[in-house]
């Protein structure tokens, strides 16, 4: 054990004490306070594509295209706007609360509970994925969007979409790897050897990361 | 490791199949929260989307959409970290070591908006007859 919870002091006193003695810092595993600093290495990331879009947004002079009929379904003849991209929402924040059970049964040393839960977040995300492939291929195939120009209004839209979104995509494709990975592991008892279940919640931290990283999207990119 | 929160014992069983706690490991470790928290904090999750859903399919408009947008990703932003990375839970040092840097884009979004604004006045003022 790294650390006693009980004796470390609360609030700012706290923070003092933390940072200033002779001792680590952060009362977590390093694996989980790694995570956090590249989270918020990402955050940054994402942050800058997401203020270029805003700047390239308010300066273009062409009307930018409207995402609610750009993204639009057609379902037995009824036209819904953002469809797909609210069922991906949906799908995400599920494999949130799916991600987030596995984190408490691996607490509670659940191997078999923890990996099925992990395995349905993998599963998620490869879905989420393949709707976004098909969000893809609908704009480049049927609508014409480019990186450098489309039909439907201001050139910078294709750009930041794809980029956004790409960037996303790619993220949650490696998470669909990395879950798979520690899934795997836990199923085949690797983690009860190794005394520990912190990869578990370590791996949980990027998940939320990345429904966290589509709230912003959702919000800016689409319903703006 | 010291139990944080609450006891596992106090989990309380809920009617969701994936639900159900399971056999409790003799050395639990980490937080232990009841899976009910996860299962409300998913349903807001779904809320708070639909609310934001809601706002684009009645078409509301100017200044009462992006309140609507920004605070309900807002919510949910806050929902994710605080509950679901557990951040409510960790020490005060590394909440102020993860949640205050980002405050420093704030600047950035802020001379961005203005830079974008310049641009936009420069390109109708040079090249939109």
């Amino acid at each position: 054990m790294s650390h006693e919870p009980a004796t470390l002091e609360p609030g700012f006193r706290g923070v003092t004490a933390d940072w200033s003695a002779d001792k680590q810092a952060f009362p977590v595993p390093w694996g989980k306070a790694m995570m956090w600093i590249f989270l918020l290495s990402d955050t940054f990331i994402f942050s800058c594509f997401l203020t270029s879009y805003m700047n390239v947004r308010m300066s273009t002079t062409d009307p930018w295209p409207n995402t609610a009929e750009v993204f639009a379904l057609t379902v037995g003849g009824h036209h819904i706007p953002l469809l797909l991209i609210a069922i991906m929402t949906m799908v995400l924040i599920t494999s949130s609360g799916t991600m987030a059970m596995a984190v408490n049964f691996g607490y509670r040393r659940d191997r078999k509970r923890t990996a099925q839960l992990m395995f349905a977040t993998a599963a998620l995300g490869l879905c989420f994925v393949g709707m976004q492939a098909f969000e893809w291929t609908k704009l480049i195939v049927d609508e014409g969007v480019r990186p450098w120009g489309n039909p439907l209004g201001a050139a910078q839209f294709g750009s930041s979409f794809f980029m956004i979104t790409g960037f996303h995509g790619l993220h949650v494709t490696g998470g669909v790897i990395y879950l798979t990975v520690v899934a795997w592991r836990v199923l085949s008892g690797f983690y009860d050897r190794k005394g520990t279940y912190e990869t578990v919640e370590v791996a949980g931290l990027y998940w939320h990361f990345v429904d966290l990283v589509w709230v912003f999207i959702f919000a800016f990119f689409y319903l703006w | 490791m010291a139990v944080r929160q609450h006891d596992i014992e106090t989990d309380v069983p809920v009617d969701h199949s994936s639900a159900h706690a399971a056999g409790h490991g003799a050395h639990a470790e980490g937080q232990q929260h009841p899976i009910k928290l996860y299962l409300w904090i998913w349903l807001l999750l779904f809320v708070f989307s639909a609310f934001s859903y809601m706002v684009d399919y009645f078409q509301l408009q100017g200044a009462l959409r992006w309140t609507l947008i920004i605070v309900f990703m807002l919510i949910k932003a806050s929902f994710i970290v605080a509950i679901f990375m557990h951040m409510a839970w960790e020490r005060l040092a590394l909440k102020l070591a993860i949640l205050v840097p980002p405050l420093a884009l704030l600047i950035l979004i802020a001379l961005m908006a203005i830079e974008g604004d310049y641009t936009f006045l420069t390109r109708l003022a040079s090249f939109v007859k």
